[in-house]
């Protein structure tokens, strides 16, 4: 069934996406101070339209999984945007204690069941947790994303072979963005379309343009509506382009120029704003843009002002039941 | 002798291997094309100066490279392959532990694997899945032989020694020392040879073992320990397996104290067998039981402060060492 686009859930879509982008270009900004960002800032610029069109297709009981470009996938699904800061700068009120940062990042009460920086491994994961989900007999579906460069890892095709075994309701988000850290598409992937795969597996290999978020938020609906029906899982390759480097650090030298650019015309925010504005829908993209700058200011300052964790408590988490420490 | 940087003395070990042998080939991820320009990274522009036959970027397939190191050694070619960062390596073990190092037993002598993989470690803000020192699973495996260098001689000497052994060789890079440590390095083909390890101070009471970047916080703490007048000798192994037992003992003996030292954690780590093999060997000669320094028994954590936490410090190996002479 073709799911309604009504004015509330597109302005949802707009807002989230925007909302991605302001807080993702205050960690660009912030990750040139030195020490204020520890480690590697990797952000999912130029694909905001995935992250709101596939996690906006979801039921509250759906379950996400995901990997090291996941902010994008948090805000959508609502995690607050301070703990997150707060987790981002390593601070004690963080989402995880510190304890993640930007790489693994988890809000198992908001389904954002877990994270893996191992490229490949999500995939396992989600089938995993769709297995469980299954177990129990759950109308509900496992989302896991991952790139075109993670479809290489044997894992995947191991998570989806397994998964269309057993019929497993989880839908393979691949983000096709172009790259896998300095290696382009046609050196680590013999097809050019990931999805061409999914068929192998006996499930459906869908292919949207990955910034077009309404087309991303149909194709995702349709195919989790047909993994909760127990229809067993299926593949979404969402095609985009990384807009910013592996790393806020890369200075991307080995990407052509042009093509940059050409993908920068297809800035999935702004092809959204002309879609609504043509409709009549938006007078003024200010309201969303200060609001969203807003809620990243309030954000930062949460977490500037938040302590990092004590040392010692660098002991703590390993365990439920911590077993002795000996001296 | 030229001063180099750890990472450019990997990189010349690297170059002249390629060039002294047409069996010599380079595959990992990026490490041809790589989203980093620094002059200091091991890999950098060799694939301009040696082309993508002998310098393969390959996709993310870790089992892959691995496998692909096993299948071609095999076949007499000499695969030096990289891992990105140490946790990875899981992903590659089956191939490593499973195959590489068994195989020429299983074959009764028959086949041989010449093969070498880098594997890059060390503590950079990127938490747990990108930071686990995990040298004392491999040196639990027969069949392989395992290299920890510290500075940038031993790095080049020790993984031309590599490149060139008959048996698969796994030699860790500590990634910080790439641009932190500079020091002389020998012109040519000057080898370190596997498992002979290097005094790296000398001193009469107590005897620290250590590899790897380690080396530089035990030398440290033997300065401060000088001003205080204890004398510390620092045994850098460079191997780990096979192990320098020889050199060693006969510091234990002369100093009667024994520590190790490594960031690790503590529990099965190298430290273990370390103490394990003295106090077997020279039971009655010392003056106070051994002392391990390592890091808690804790994944390696994210954030700055647990981070440093974490990382055995100078402050920390003096204070052992100072207890160690106080009680005996
Ligand atoms: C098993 C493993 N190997 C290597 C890496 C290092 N690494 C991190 S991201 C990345 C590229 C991943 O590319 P892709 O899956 O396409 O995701 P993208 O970053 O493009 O979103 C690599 C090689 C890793 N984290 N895990």
């Amino acid at each position: 069934m073709q799911p309604q686009l009504d004015r509330h859930l597109r302005f949802t879509l707009l807002s989230d996406m925007v909302l991605i982008r302001a807080f993702e270009d205050r960690i660009s900004e912030l990750s040139r101070e030195r020490g204020r960002l520890p480690g590697m800032q990797i952000t999912c610029h130029g694909q905001e339209a995935i992250a709101a069109g596939v996690v906006r297709a979801m039921i509250e009981q759906d379950v996400i999984v995901t990997n090291h470009r996941s902010h994008g996938h948090m805000l959508a699904r609502g995690v607050d945007p301070k703990t997150l800061m707060a987790e981002i700068m390593g601070k004690r009120d963080g989402l995880n204690r510190g304890k993640s940062g930007t790489l693994h990042l988890a809000d198992p009460g908001r389904n954002v069941l877990m994270t893996s920086t191992v490229v490949g491994a999500a995939p396992l994961l989600g089938m995993g947790a769709a297995f469980a989900q299954n177990y129990r007999q759950e109308q509900a579906a496992t989302c896991v994303f991952f790139g075109d460069g993670a479809a290489a890892e044997g894992s995947v095709h191991e998570a989806m072979n397994m998964a269309a075994v057993w019929k497993l309701p989880v839908l393979f988000v691949c983000e096709s963005n172009r790259w896998a850290g300095a290696q382009g598409h046609d050196e680590h992937c013999p097809i050019e379309r990931v999805a061409d795969r999914a068929p192998g597996y006996a499930m459906p290999g869908v292919v949207v343009d990955g910034n077009d978020v309404e087309a991303v938020y149909i194709a995702a609906h349709r195919l989790l509506e047909a993994c909760r029906a127990g229809k067993g899982p299926a593949f979404l390759e969402c095609l985009t382009y990384r807009m910013h480097g592996h790393g806020e650090m890369d200075v991307q030298h080995y990407v052509d120029k042009d093509e940059l650019a050409a993908w920068d015309k297809r800035d999935p925010i702004e092809l959204y704003i002309e879609v609504l504005q043509t409709e009549g829908l938006l007078d003024s993209r200010d309201a969303v843009e200060q609001q969203a700058v807003q809620t990243v200011d309030a954000a930062v300052a949460f977490a500037d002002a938040s302590p990092y964790p004590p040392p010692e408590e660098a002991l703590e988490h390993i365990y439920v039941q911590p077993i002795g420490q000996e001296g | 002798m030229t001063v180099k940087s750890v990472g450019q003395a990997i990189a010349e070990a690297l170059s002249l291997a390629l060039e002294m042998d047409e069996g010599v080939f380079l595959a990992g991820e990026g490490i041809g094309t790589s989203i980093n320009i620094n002059p200091h990274l091991p890999t950098h522009q060799l694939l301009e100066r040696f082309g993508a036959r002998r310098v393969r970027d390959t996709p993310v397939s870790e089992a892959a490279i691995a496998g692909l190191a096993v299948g071609a050694s095999c076949m007499g070619l000499k695969p030096v392959v990289e891992i990105m960062y140490f946790p990875f390596f899981t992903l590659a073990s089956d191939m490593i532990i499973n195959h590489a190092a068994k195989l020429r037993y299983l074959s009764g002598g028959l086949s041989s694997f010449p093969l070498t993989v880098r594997i890059k470690s060390g503590l950079f803000s990127a938490g747990c899945q990108h930071s686990h020192y995990l040298e004392s699973w491999l040196t639990h495996v027969p069949g392989l032989k395992v290299v920890y260098p510290s500075n940038p001689a031993d790095a080049k000497g020790l993984l031309l020694s590599a490149v060139f052994d008959p048996d698969p060789v796994v030699i860790i890079e500590e990634m910080p020392l790439y641009w932190s440590i500079h020091d002389e390095v020998p012109e040519g083909d000057v080898r370190v040879p596997l498992g002979q390890a290097r005094l790296a101070r000398q001193g009469r009471d107590v005897t620290l073992v250590t590899y790897g970047g380690a080396v530089h916080v035990a030398l440290q703490a033997a300065d401060v320990l000088a001003e205080e007048g204890i004398a510390l000798e620092v045994i850098d192994l460079r191997s780990l397996l096979p192990l320098d037992t020889a050199t060693v003992l006969a510091s234990v003996r002369k100093t009667g104290r024994f520590v190790t030292l490594h960031d690790a954690t503590r529990f099965c780590g190298f430290g273990a067998e370390l103490v394990a093999t003295v106090a077997e060997a020279c039971h009655g000669e010392l003056k106070a039981p051994p002392r391990r320094v390592a890091a808690p028994d804790i994944p390696v954590p994210f954030t700055p402060p647990q981070e440093d936490f974490y990382r055995p410090s100078a402050e920390t190996v003096a204070a052992t060492v100072r207890e160690l002479v106080r009680t005996s």
